[in-house]
């Protein structure tokens, strides 16, 4: 491992603290920052945020977890999908949109690569659901669970395959190789016929148990027990992620986002740790694809167009590139606005499509901004040598926002 | 406590098959046709290409702006009343319709190309944004314009038109070349001489060679940049719609919203084969991997491979050699 071999100044107990607290600054920040946005940026909330006890804010973050576990029991008046769509379809929707985007978000978001064949890996995942499953497969059958972490690795492989010849070269190539190969899936999936085409697999597996009379707790028809199964990976990979995103990795991920050339003079293997963001990215969209296999209940090759690898790009994007909340506040909304607006369903896909370009003109870092921690104090510093700072030295801290002060409070959150 | 490993491996291995003798056999066919398609793919590669020199930016959006075309030629042929059936008239009438329509494609292309610029990329270059921001853009952009025409036309193609019956026009080594071969590969190739001309010679040329070897030092040096830039969309859109017809010639029922995007991404990697920012690449790119496509399809005897294909040879050739058969780049390139 070439970055650090010895503890770095931020390994310190205090400084693990202080970015946990920042994380979960991030959580509150994100929820105010809906309600407060076009006044300021999220200084007022996050500060609060801060000024809250360690205990208050494991508190609070419960009272948020059990909110979104009853989320489909309460059926709240206003948010509910229904006449139009189950609620609880729509909240299992919305947890498999978020998990994608936690996956995707690692590939774009943290190591800036720009994945557009995601779907690719999501329907690896499903076919690998359907036919371990599946009566309709001849081959092997295994219980539906297993297939989770089976599907797993096999999107990771492909991953690999696919990002070992291209990660090698700058950024822009796997934006094209990628967005290939999510349309080369889709016509193997027609062609082979191990796959079968538009006949595709039914009765895929679900997990085990059944309710008093007999049918089972995870049917097609009920959305509940899913989205709870969903949400609860949500939760474990999200802590997953970010612990990875604090680690040398995710460091190293955000050093070659920021700037491949210098984060690979610095002694970064920016090739391997790309192929791992790809690898990740791709494990996570596996699973989610095994998920949603499970929920349907049927796969065939009509559900993998590419069109729907840039709706999973813009759910990244619109929730904030970078930022793992955002972008599971990103899925929910890329996938809660169609089911809620039936009106509008029809035009999702060119409302997305403005909305990314919209977006990117406007406000690139997306709903809920990233915290570029790493980068913080280089940007400070430069700010101060280039630009605005130039000529008042001590405006750091008058700024009410921004990064200099920003950056300014975190230093002195780590001090 | 599992079951032996070889019920995982399919047990139908028919889905791929070598069928060498067929290929023998329609060599010289598929080899016009190839060159055929080639050719489209070349003139729509160019536009990918140049952008790419230029401004280092896969201009996702270029499908779109070649679908524009396409509809551009679509709606000026009815409006003149060809239909599904050849026309009843003479050949000069044809070719001066055909030339409407070519003018009319490359308009609304490069029309599409500039306001494209305008809109989506301009701002962007204004502040200086990264480069993930100008690609998630340009995905974007791409996307807006292609459900703007689903929207307008729905989801299935427009009404085949058939621009003039084909007829023989020689035999090479037992294959007819057709009159609608013909007309694509001399039309494109004398546009492609033109365009390769225009950038290694004309003042502008050089202007975009300049750019796209060092934007700095070419402002400095008092090349307008902004213009510059402006001038590559447009001649990326203008070759695009003259694609356009040639590809509406060729595949009468591929007008549809979502036509671009196979093609699209074919041009690309003929872009990538041939060396991207390299606009003879672009030519010989289109060409080989025109003949590829249709050498794979008649071998694997199934017309959707030749998607699959020309994205394995993309792969390869990023494995092989990244930089692409002639590999310099437009800035590169002899003065």
């Amino acid at each position: 491992m070439s970055m650090t071999d010895g503890p770095t100044p931020l390994h310190t107990a205090a400084a693990e603290q202080a970015a946990e607290d920042r994380e979960a600054s991030s959580k509150g920040a994100g929820k105010s920052d809906l309600r407060q946005r076009g006044k300021r940026k999220s200084g007022y909330f996050s500060d609060r945020w801060h000024a809250l006890s360690r205990q208050q804010q494991w508190a609070f973050l419960s009272i948020v977890v059990v909110l979104a576990y009853l989320l489909p029991l309460l059926n709240p008046p206003i948010i509910t999908t229904e006449p139009g769509n189950n609620f609880a379809l729509a909240c299992f929707d919305m947890a498999r949109f978020a998990l994608i985007a936690v996956g995707l978000n690692v590939v774009v978001g943290y190591a800036g690569l720009l994945d557009l064949g995601y779907v690719a890996f999501f329907a690896v995942g499903s076919y690998c659901a359907a036919m371990l499953t599946s009566p309709d497969s001849p081959y092997l059958h295994i219980p539906y669970l297993w297939t989770l972490p089976i599907a797993m690795a096999v999107t990771m492989f492909f991953g690999v395959m696919l990002g070992v010849p291209t990660l090698r070269l700058r950024g822009d190539y796997l934006a094209i190789v990628t967005l290939g190969f999510g349309e080369i899936i889709r016509i193997l999936a027609t062609i082979i016929p191990a796959m079968k085409g538009q006949v595709g697999f039914q009765n895929v597996g679900h997990p085990p148990g059944t309710e008093a009379d007999g049918t089972p707790i995870f049917s097609n028809s009920n959305g509940v027990p899913w989205y709870w199964l969903t949400l609860t990976i949500i939760i474990i990979v999200t802590l997953l992620v970010g612990n990875l995103e604090r680690s040398r990795v995710g460091r190293a991920w955000i050093a070659i986002r920021e700037d491949e050339d210098a984060a690979e003079i610095m002694g970064v293997p920016t090739f391997k740790y790309k192929v791992w963001a790809f690898a990740i990215g791709a494990a996570i969209g596996g699973l989610s694809g095994a998920l949603f296999a499970g929920q349907v209940g049927f796969v065939n090759n009509q559900k993998f167009d590419v069109t729907t690898s840039i709706l999973f790009l813009a759910a990244v994007v619109l929730g904030g590139a970078g930022n793992k909340v955002g972008a599971i506040l990103g899925g929910a909304l890329v996938s809660y606005i169609p089911l809620r607006f039936t009106a509008i369903a029809e035009y999702k896909y060119l409302i997305f499509g403005i909305a990314l370009v919209l977006i990117m003109i406007f406000r690139s870092q997306g709903l809920l901004p990233a915290r570029q921690r790493l980068l913080a104090y280089g940007r400070t510093a430069l700010n101060k040598i280039t630009t605005r700072d130039a000529a008042k030295p001590d405006s750091a801290d008058d700024s009410p926002a921004g990064p200099s002060s920003r950056a300014a409070g975190q230093r002195g959150a780590e001090a | 406590m599992l079951p032996s490993l070889v019920p995982l491996l399919p047990t139908e291995n028919d889905w791929i098959t070598f069928d060498i003798p067929s290929l023998a056999q329609n060599f010289w066919s598929a080899t016009f046709d190839g060159l055929t398609f080639g050719a489209i793919y070349a003139l729509v590669a160019l536009g990918y290409t140049l952008v790419y020199g230029v401004l280092n930016l896969i201009n996702f959006a270029h499908s779109e702006v070649f679908i524009v075309g396409c509809y551009a030629v679509f709606f000026t042929l009815s409006s003149l009343g060809f239909g599904p059936s050849a026309p009843r008239l003479d050949i000069w009438a044809i070719i001066l319709n055909l030339l409407l329509a070519l003018v009319l494609a490359m308009l609304a292309s490069a029309v599409t190309a500039f306001l494209l610029e305008r809109i989506a990329y301009k701002p962007l270059r204004k502040r200086n944004a990264p480069r993930l921001v100008f690609l998630i853009t340009a995905i974007g952009a791409s996307f807006t314009i292609q459900y703007l025409i689903y929207l307008w036309r729905g989801p299935s193609p427009e009404l085949a038109l058939t621009m003039f019956r084909p007829t023989p026009i020689f035999d090479v080594f037992g294959t007819i070349v057709d009159s609608q071969q013909l007309v694509i590969i001399i039309a494109a190739v004398i546009m492609m001489v033109g365009i390769d001309r225009f950038i290694s010679k004309s003042r502008t040329g050089r202007g975009i060679r300049a750019v796209a070897q060092d934007p700095d030092t070419a402002t400095l040096m008092g090349v307008n940049k902004e213009r510059i830039i402006i001038t590559t969309f447009v001649i990326g859109g203008l070759l695009a719609g003259a694609a356009a017809l040639f590809y509406v010639m060729k595949i009468p029922s591929g007008v549809q919203y979502s036509g671009g995007f196979v093609l699209g991404i074919k041009a690309f990697a003929a872009a990538v084969l041939g060396g991207i920012g390299n606009v003879r690449g672009a030519l010989l790119g289109g060409l080989l991997l025109g003949l590829i496509g249709n050498y794979g399809q008649i071998l694997l005897g199934n017309s959707q491979w030749t998607d699959v294909v020309a994205f394995v040879v993309l792969v390869l050739v990023l494995l092989l050699r990244p930089e692409g058969i002639l590999g310099t780049s437009l800035g590169r390139s002899k003065a």
